[in-house]
Formats: C-alpha cells, sequence, structure tokens
C-alpha cells in the first residue's frame, strides 16, 4: 500500500514537472519584454482604446450572445482603428445571470479599463449592467436589449434596436391586418422584463386596435427555465384563442410550441424579436411552422444602402447568413465608432454626447436615430417560419 | 373547470409526476443508505441525456442501442464519482461529504458547459413515443404512459432487489448501521457502490425520459429535476423508496393544480407550490412515509 502510494506520488511529481517544462517559454518571454516605455506615453497618446463586451455566451441566452458577438467581430475586423489608434474588444461572459452581468460590466470598466462598452443580449442583463455603467460614467450601447427600462433614466446607455411598445404593436396589426385573429392567448416569462414588458405592450396595442379587452382571453406566465407549459396551455386553450402570443425566449418558447401542438392547438403562434434562433427551429420542429414574429432584421429585407455589403461580407466570413442579432453587434460597433469620430476624442462624455446626437445613421438593419431616451428610430420586419427557414413577410415602419 | 379540462390537468399532473418520482428514487436510495444528500444526481441526469444525445448524433445508434449505452455509461460514471469523492471521505465529519457532493455537481455542470457547449441541444424522440392518444378530448403523446409504466417498473423491480434479494438484505442492514454491518462479514463497500451504480442508473433513466418529454437538453438541465427529485423525496420521507415515489407525484400533482385552479397565480407559482410542502413538513416532520428514526445530518 504505501510503495504503490510512493509510486503513484513520483508518477504525478513527474508528469507536473514535464508539463512545466513544455510551458517553460511563457514566462521567459514575459521578463524580455521592455518594461515600462509605454506607461509614460498614455498620458498623451492612447496605444490601444478598449471596448468592452459584455455578452452572455454560456446560459440560456447563449445562441443570442454568440451569434451577436459574430457581428461585433465581422465590425471590428473591418474597423481596427478609431482616431488612428487600434480598438480592442475584450469579451467577458455574463452567463444569462443578472447578477453576472453586473459584474461583468464591473470587471469591464475596472479591470480592462473599457472607454464604452457594447452589451449585452438580454433586457434584464443590460439592466443589470447599465447601473455600473452609469456610475462609473462610461457609454454603454446595447445591440439587441428591447425593453425600454434599458435606456430610460440612463443617459449613458443607447442602443442599436427599436423599443418593445413599437415591437408590440407591430405584431398586434400584423395579427389583426394580416392574420385575421380574433381571439389571443397570451403567455408571459415573468422571470423576464423583456417577456413582461412586450406581452403588456402587446396587450394594450391589440385592446386599443380592436377596442375590445375581452379578446385577450387568456393572460398568464411561466418562467425562464420551466420545460413544463401543459398547465398554462391546457387551461388558455380551453379559452379557444385563434392564436397565441408568447414572447419569450427561443428556448422556451420552442418547448411550448411543442406543448401547445401536442394539445391539439393548430392556429399560429406570435412572438418577438427573441425568438430568432437557430436552436428556436431545430428543438421546436415542426411545431414552430406558422410561428410569427416581429424582428430586426432579414437579410431578404433592404432595410438601407448599408444591408446588401453586410449580408455579402457576413456569408464571405461566416459561410452562412446573417440573423438580426449578428446585424445589431455589426451596427452597435459601427455607431460606437462613429460616435467616437464625431467626438474627436476618447473623452466618456464627449462619446455619450455624440452617440446622443446620432442621426440618419445607415446600418445594416436600417436608418438609425437617436431618440431623446437613447432608443433608435427605425423599421421592424416580420417573419415567420417555413419549411424550417426564416422567412421574411413585411417591413414595418413606425 | 369543465370535467375534461379537468382531466387534461390530471394526465399532465401525473406525467409530469412520474419524472419527479423516478428521478426521486435514486435520490432517497443513497440517502437511505449513506446519509447522504448526492447533489451530483441531477448532474447525474444530464450526463444520461447528453449520452444518448451523442449517441445517436455521432455514433448514429439507433435507440435500442442508445439508450442502454448510455444507462450502463452514466451507471459508471456514478460509480466512479462514489470511489473518488465519497469514498475517501466517508469517515470524516459528514459536512465534507456533502461539500463533496456539491463540488462533484459544480465539477460535471461546469466540465459539460466546456465539452458540450452552452447552447441547449435538441433530442430526438423516437418515432414511437411521438404518437397522438385521444380519449375523448383529453390528449397525451405516447410517451406518457410509457414514462408512468417504466417507472412503476422499476419501482417494482427497485422494491423487490431491496426485500427479496441477498444484496438488498445488505442495503437494509447498512442503512441501520454501516459498522455492525461489516462486523457481520459484509463487504460494505461493495453495497455501497452497488446502491451508486443503481442510483446512477435511475438517473440516466430519468434523464432521457425528460429529454423524450422536454425534448430540449443542455449542462443544467439537471438543477431543476435535481431539486425537484430531492424535494420529492423529503415530502415522501427521505430515505423510503415508496415515499419517494409518491412524493414524486404529488409534488407533479401540486404544481399543476396550482396552475389549474389559480390561473392568476401563474407567476407565483413555485412560490404557492412550496409553501404547501412547507406546511405538510410542518405537519408531518419525517414527511409522508417517513420513520420517526434517527437522523444523522
Amino acid at each position: 500500500m504505501r510503495i504503490k502510494r510512493l509510486v503513484l506520488l513520483f508518477v504525478v511529481v513527474g508528469l507536473t514537472a514535464s508539463l512545466l517544462a513544455a510551458c517553460g517559454p511563457a514566462p521567459a518571454e514575459e521578463t524580455t519584454a521592455p518594461p515600462s516605455e509605454g506607461e509614460a506615453e498614455e498620458e498623451v497618446q492612447l496605444d490601444e482604446v478598449v471596448i468592452g463586451i459584455y455578452q452572455p455566451m454560456t446560459g440560456a441566452m447563449a445562441a443570442g450572445g454568440e451569434q451577436t458577438m459574430q457581428g461585433i467581430e465581422l465590425a471590428h475586423s473591418q474597423k481596427p482603428e478609431v482616431l488612428g489608434v487600434p480598438v480592442k474588444i475584450p469579451l467577458v461572459d455574463n452567463r444569462s445571470d443578472k447578477a453576472e452581468a453586473a459584474t461583468a460590466m464591473q470587471r469591464l470598466i475596472e479591470q480592462e479599463g473599457a472607454t464604452a462598452v457594447i452589451g449585452s443580449y438580454g433586457s434584464s442583463l443590460s439592466m443589470a449592467g447599465g447601473e455600473v455603467a452609469q456610475e462609473a460614467g462610461v457609454p454603454a450601447i446595447g445591440a439587441s436589449p428591447t425593453n425600454p427600462l434599458v435606456t430610460q433614466g440612463n443617459p449613458y446607455y443607447f442602443r442599436a434596436c427599436f423599443i418593445d411598445p413599437f415591437q408590440g404593436r407591430v405584431m398586434a396589426k400584423y395579427a389583426i391586418e394580416e392574420l385575421g385573429v380574433e381571439r389571443v392567448a397570451v403567455i408571459q416569462d415573468v422571470a423576464q422584463d423583456y417577456s413582461v414588458g412586450l406581452a403588456s405592450f402587446f396587450r394594450s396595442a391589440f385592446i386599443e386596435m380592436t377596442g375590445d379587452a375581452s379578446q385577450i382571453v387568456a393572460f398568464t406566465s411561466f418562467q425562464t427555465g420551466d420545460q413544463d407549459f401543459t398547465a398554462q396551455l391546457t387551461s388558455a386553450l380551453g379559452e379557444e384563442p385563434d392564436a397565441i402570443y408568447a414572447p419569450g425566449y427561443y428556448g422556451d418558447v420552442a418547448l411550448l410550441a411543442r406543448q401547445a401542438r401536442e394539445a391539439g392547438f393548430e392556429g399560429p403562434l406570435m412572438g418577438g424579436d427573441a425568438l430568432e434562433a437557430p436552436e428556436l427551429i431545430e428543438i421546436g420542429g415542426e411545431a414552430v411552422e406558422n410561428l410569427y414574429f416581429s424582428s430586426h432584421y432579414h437579410p431578404d429585407a433592404e432595410l438601407s444602402p448599408a444591408s446588401r455589403p453586410f449580408v455579402e461580407d457576413f456569408e464571405a466570413e461566416y459561410g452562412e447568413r446573417a440573423n438580426a442579432f449578428a446585424a445589431l453587434g455589426y451596427d452597435a460597433y459601427m455607431l460606437l465608432m462613429d460616435a467616437i469620430e464625431r467626438a474627436g476624442s476618447f473623452d466618456k462624455d464627449a462619446i455619450r454626447d455624440a452617440l446622443a446626437a446620432t442621426k440618419d445613421y445607415a446600418g445594416a438593419t436600417g436608418t438609425i436615430s437617436m431618440d431623446e431616451n437613447g432608443d433608435a428610430i427605425k423599421d421592424a420586419v416580420v417573419l415567420t417560419v417555413e419549411n424550417g427557414e426564416f422567412v421574411y413577410l413585411t417591413t414595418v415602419s413606425p | 373547470m369543465p370535467f375534461q379540462q379537468f382531466l387534461q390537468h390530471l394526465v399532465n399532473a401525473i406525467s409530469l409526476g412520474s419524472l419527479y418520482a423516478l428521478i426521486a428514487i435514486g435520490y432517497t436510495m443513497v440517502y437511505g443508505i449513506l446519509r447522504l444528500i448526492n447533489f451530483a444526481h441531477g448532474d447525474l441526469v444530464m450526463v444520461g441525456a447528453y449520452s444518448v444525445f451523442y449517441a445517436a448524433a455521432i455514433f448514429h445508434l439507433p435507440w435500442p442501442l442508445s439508450f442502454p449505452l448510455a444507462i450502463l455509461l452514466t451507471g459508471a460514471l456514478g460509480v466512479l464519482i462514489e470511489r473518488t469523492a465519497y469514498k475517501p471521505l466517508r469517515e470524516m465529519p459528514r459536512i465534507n461529504l456533502f461539500t463533496s457532493a456539491i463540488a462533484v455537481s459544480f465539477l460535471l455542470e461546469n466540465l459539460s458547459i466546456v465539452v458540450f457547449g452552452g447552447r441547449p441541444k435538441a433530442f430526438d424522440r423516437p418515432a414511437f413515443l411521438n404518437a397522438n392518444i385521444s380519449i375523448g378530448r383529453v390528449r397525451m403523446l405516447s410517451y406518457t404512459p410509457v414514462i408512468i409504466f417504466t417507472g412503476l417498473v422499476l419501482f417494482g423491480g427497485l422494491m423487490y432487489v431491496v426485500h427479496r434479494t441477498k444484496m438488498g438484505m445488505a442495503m437494509r442492514a447498512l442503512s441501520r448501521d454501516i459498522e455492525t454491518t461489516g462486523l457481520m462479514g459484509i463487504n460494505t463497500d461493495r453495497v455501497i457502490m452497488f446502491s451508486f451504480a443503481i442510483g446512477s442508473l435511475l438517473a440516466a433513466v430519468g434523464g432521457i425520459l425528460w429529454g423524450i418529454k422536454f425534448p430540449q437538453i443542455n449542462p443544467l438541465m439537471g438543477v431543476t429535476p435535481g431539486l425537484k427529485a430531492f424535494i420529492a423525496a423529503v415530502l415522501g420521507g427521505i430515505g423510503n423508496i415508496t415515499g419517494a415515489m409518491i412524493g414524486g407525484f404529488l409534488l407533479g400533482l401540486i404544481e399543476i393544480m396550482i396552475l389549474a385552479f389559480l390561473p392568476h397565480l401563474a407567476g407565483y407559482r413555485y412560490a404557492f407550490a412550496y409553501a404547501i410542502l412547507v406546511l405538510v413538513l410542518l405537519v408531518r416532520p419525517t414527511g409522508i412515509m417517513g420513520e420517526a428514526a434517527r437522523e444523522k445530518v
């Protein structure tokens, strides 16, 4: 027994030593690097500008985070310098977690020394980080968070996308005019500010347009990560709705759609921009056919002169068609670069002011102007799923 | 509420409850033997589901091969965990074992995020589990009876092993007093290993059925089932296999019926569902089937 242990110990020591030897050169390089030459210069001329990125790269919203990141990286490769200074884009994963999002923002500002920040997919995540950015006076631009509260009362937070009151109205209008829907069941995700907001904006727009509050036949809830929706669906379908509006995230709604079809519901399902992810179709399968949702972008929609070049560049880079989040990530980065150029400096308040003054900027997702809250005013598109593909239906202007 | 709709809710509740019950059995068995709350149990559920996914996605194995393979793999992993993370700590204070279980759980979750990726994956349901069954206006898919049937068969099998075999007798003896059992000439290490193997097999079956019912898998998918199964086990009287079964069904029933009868509470569903559990435990502190035996935790 004792001998065995000794042998084991030797093996472990030997392995560790060989591992260390393999990593040998790395520390040596560090010591040969010139010590503190850059430091004195830094005050006069930055040798790099840090644009911090915080996105969910793991967890329930990982797909959205990854897609956004693709767009940001493409934009960065096309515009790696601003005002003659190279741009660095450190990424911090906020793990789809509100508490983590605040920490991620803190890290970007304090450890990475971010001049400005891009992020995050997920309104709740953006809000959690937004407070931190505001306190530190760091301008932030969200690519796709659509809840109004993200920018309200936060002069440092902007976004490249439209907001939910508009998105809810777009879908209510489409449901009534194009789908001929009269009775709707609404199922919201109570754990997500995005979903709660969008559900209530849809409801008020729908009631306003039909003038009849009783046409919202059911209004019920689930929580992010729930997998069993049978109770909500059984109750809601008992009211015999023509359509179900479920403005949640793709993973949850994919499961919800399957269970709705399994429960015998054949009418249209509807939702918001957070449904656009390959997982919606992979997991939802046939159940998500005949699902309609409002979104920011589709490669087939010519939303501005910048749309076509973006589609081509993205396909050349990644070999696939861009989706809304990639396009918004691209626009968020470019809007920030545009603002820094107009500000003519890396002063955080000057960048903030320049972002606020953005007008008629031709982005991949449309022509963007900032309103007084820092929200982009632009067109929305309505998409559907047909034969396992996202298909562009129409464009709706504000 | 129309009676048909109530029946539909009832079917949904039994379908959900049988999954909780299946996972809770494994939980409660390990606890019964070792007085250890095996936090990694939920993560074995996840490993079971992913094993099937990769067996189908990479090796194109049909389900009659991939299911048993995944179950055996997960069982082996359970034994490995017991040998490396629990056995060396068995003589130490209980809290060490407890902490080790939490560590294993985090290790499995984070390792899976790295290995499998953080994005959810679609779980393919074999066609025979995807057929519609309608009785009157009550609808279900064919996986529902399969899940319930599997749960009952495994429950029966486990009861047989525990009460009718020599190994089961050893397990029961062990749950009373490990040291004395050892003195009687029983190889306690082997019995404990056997219990972990069985517990992990049950977790894998639970994971596969979970994936079939909710065809979306991700590295953290085991957390919620694990937690709920634990609650079901406590509700039924932890350490008691029949109790875990009853607890699981009851939990499913409460979760669904809260929503069925009080739809406007949908957003606070869990708060109310678990408030009821607290009440049950206040009235019966040892759980529904629990004996008023000494607690070692």
